[in-house]
């Protein structure tokens, strides 16, 4: 199949501008110099190119809702604060390709008339942010950013801003406001980021593997994107495979492999010839799937038709012998952490799903605390500023859901019949 | 006591300021930049930064407390974080934490008598595919066994 974005991962150097543009790197920013903006934006909304960091929202689209008025200077953010668990895709496009998301910055502030980019990296990903720094340095000094790039006359300038440490900075008005240096809490909308973003300017937020997609788009053009993958859904996706398989990593597919397909040939199949028990197929806060449900395509509608959620395509493997009990309660923990309290359905919600699951994956559970857990989910879901609480709800209902009996078991038992272990 | 950059800190600083349309947006650099001064964002350097940015220190404060990753105590001369989340937990994390917490003699969120090293556990550090994985100060250690966590760690200075 033919790849957008990982064809040269393999090569150390063409993290290196040089070795970039000996593949043709920055050609598709001339092509794009010599179109419109209104041409451009027109081939990514032909792409179908839908927005890689979870909500998978069209990207023309989104594109389409900046204001029409140019008077006022606008950004774009680029949104590489990479912490869904199970999720390290865009990670990889950033140590192994950092001047495809450049130069893909580049052609989209072009068709967007911005002069301002900052690129959000999430603060523990100090080696990436480095290799980041390097390649805008490499790109400022051959011409690429700056003033008047390649005599087109055009003018952008590109920052890396470090998080510091925060799951809900990945959540695009608490980035904007953590980018502003402020706490990372959502902000209400509307007004949505394109009509009042970062430092006031109407701003497009888009993740890293999204705009690093663009340059291939201009080369080859959107209906050609848009045939890689399925109706609705162009291209490849970056998917990441974690949990005990084989050969986990990032593999770039179609929009439309098949989820067994990609866990069983594509990953390697289970590690030690362990047997499947369950997958969370886009992120951890995407409702889990039986192993019997998995025999279906990837992409962001058919993951839909089954009640779940392609996400961020962190594909998580869960083996026979977990405690799925034990499981939850460790993603309960994380969301726990990481309400940014805001809300209060979600600030005491996420603290009380903590403590629940806990209790029941203790032995200390009472008859009555799994429908107390779901009840208390109805008055998260959709209450709140933000996705987060959604985030911590669906993991929390898909499991009880799929395994309630793991979740009664541990209540009659009183004890984790797995012995409290992984 | 006051606290106050470097020349070095003080030029990084002014750098900063001229990639922002906003004064107040280099407050998260510069508290990584305090805390790589001062080896962590103690009382006096949220009051020198509130005073470098023009804003209340309880404005900075509010902002270095709400991340993880400015430590407000000092902290060991090696900040072990090793991730708990689900994949690393799935293979094994939950054994490596008990491991290293047994080696060092110290719980997580503790630092060991002589300063060396201070112990965490982590949130999801987006490296799920070489699960299990820690972070020692600024660098990711992967794919980790007790073998492997074991030579790491005894072979920092």
């Amino acid at each position: 199949m033919e790849k957008v974005l990982t064809t040269h991962f393999a090569n150390e150097r063409y993290r290196r501008l040089d070795t970039y543009r000996q593949y043709g790197g920055y050609e598709a920013l001339k092509k794009a110099f010599a179109m419109t903006p209104e041409a451009i934006i027109d081939e990514v909304k032909k792409a179908n190119l839908r927005g890689r960091g979870g909500a998978g929202f069209p990207a023309g689209v989104k594109w389409g809702f900046l204001p029409k008025d140019l008077s006022r200077p606008r950004a774009l953010v680029i949104n590489a604060d990479e912490g869904e668990p199970g999720t390290f895709k865009d990670r990889v496009i950033m140590t192994r390709g950092p001047h495809l998301l450049i130069e893909g910055i580049a052609i989209s502030s072009f068709a967007l008339r911005v002069h301002a980019c900052w690129i959000y990296i999430r603060g523990e990903f100090v080696r990436e942010a480095k290799i980041l720094d390097e390649a805008v340095a490499e790109a400022y000094a051959a011409g690429l950013l700056g003033k008047n790039i390649l005599g087109s006359g055009f003018d952008l300038d590109v920052t890396v801003h470090r998080g510091a440490g925060a799951y809900i900075c990945g959540e695009e008005t608490s980035l904007i406001n953590s980018l502003e240096g402020k706490r990372g809490w959502p902000r209400l909308k509307p007004p949505f980021p394109a009509s009042v973003g970062a430092f006031g300017m109407p701003t497009i937020v888009n993740n890293v593997e999204t705009i690093a997609d663009v340059p291939w788009i201009v080369t080859h053009g959107g209906d050609t994107f848009a045939a890689l993958g399925v109706e609705k859904n162009g291209g490849t996706r970056l998917v990441g495979v974690s949990g005990p398989v084989n050969r986990p990593g990032v593999y770039e597919l179609s929009a439309g492999a098949n989820l067994k397909d990609v866990i069983y040939n594509v990953a390697g199949g289970m590690l030690d010839g362990k047997k499947l028990k369950a997958v969370i197929p886009g992120g951890s806060s995407t409702p889990v799937l039986r192993a019997d449900e998995i025999d279906v395509t990837f992409d962001i509608e058919s993951m839909a038709r089954i009640g779940t959620m392609s996400g961020t395509s962190g594909v998580i493997v869960i083996p026979e012998g977990t405690c799925m009990v034990r499981a939850l309660s460790v993603l309960m923990n994380f969301y726990a952490h990481e309400s940014c309290g805001q809300c209060t359905p979600c600030r005491e919600g996420t603290g009380w799903l903590k403590k629940l699951v806990g209790r029941i994956e203790e032995g200390k559970g009472r008859q009555g605390d799994v429908e107390l857990i779901l009840d208390l989910c109805d008055n998260m879901m959709g209450r709140t500023i933000c996705a987060l609480a959604d985030a911590a709800v669906m993991p929390a209902q898909s499991f009880i859901w799929k395994f309630r009996e793991e979740f009664d078991r541990h209540i009659a038992e009183q004890k984790c019949p797995y012995g409290n272990r992984f | 006591m006051s606290v106050a950059f470097s020349e070095t800190g003080r030029a990084e600083f002014e750098r900063l300021l001229t990639r922002y349309p906003d004064r107040k947006a280099v407050v998260l650099p510069a508290l990584y930049l305090a805390q790589k001064e001062f080896g962590y964002v103690s009382a006096e350097a949220i009051v020198y930064i509130a005073g470098l940015v023009g804003t209340s220190p309880a404005e900075i404060e509010g902002v270095a407390t709400f991340y993880t990753m400015y430590n407000r105590k000092p902290v060991g001369k090696y900040h072990v974080q090793i991730c708990r989340n689900i994949s690393c937990s799935l293979l094994g994390a939950e054994h490596l934490i008990e491991h290293v917490s047994k080696k060092l003699g110290v719980r997580p969120g503790e630092t060991t008598p002589d300063g060396k090293f201070t112990l965490a556990t982590a949130e999801c550090l987006g490296s799920c595919g070489t699960a299990p994985v820690m972070q020692v100060n600024d660098e990711y250690h992967e794919n980790l066994t007790v073998e492997s966590i074991d030579r790491i760690l005894d072979q920092l200075p």
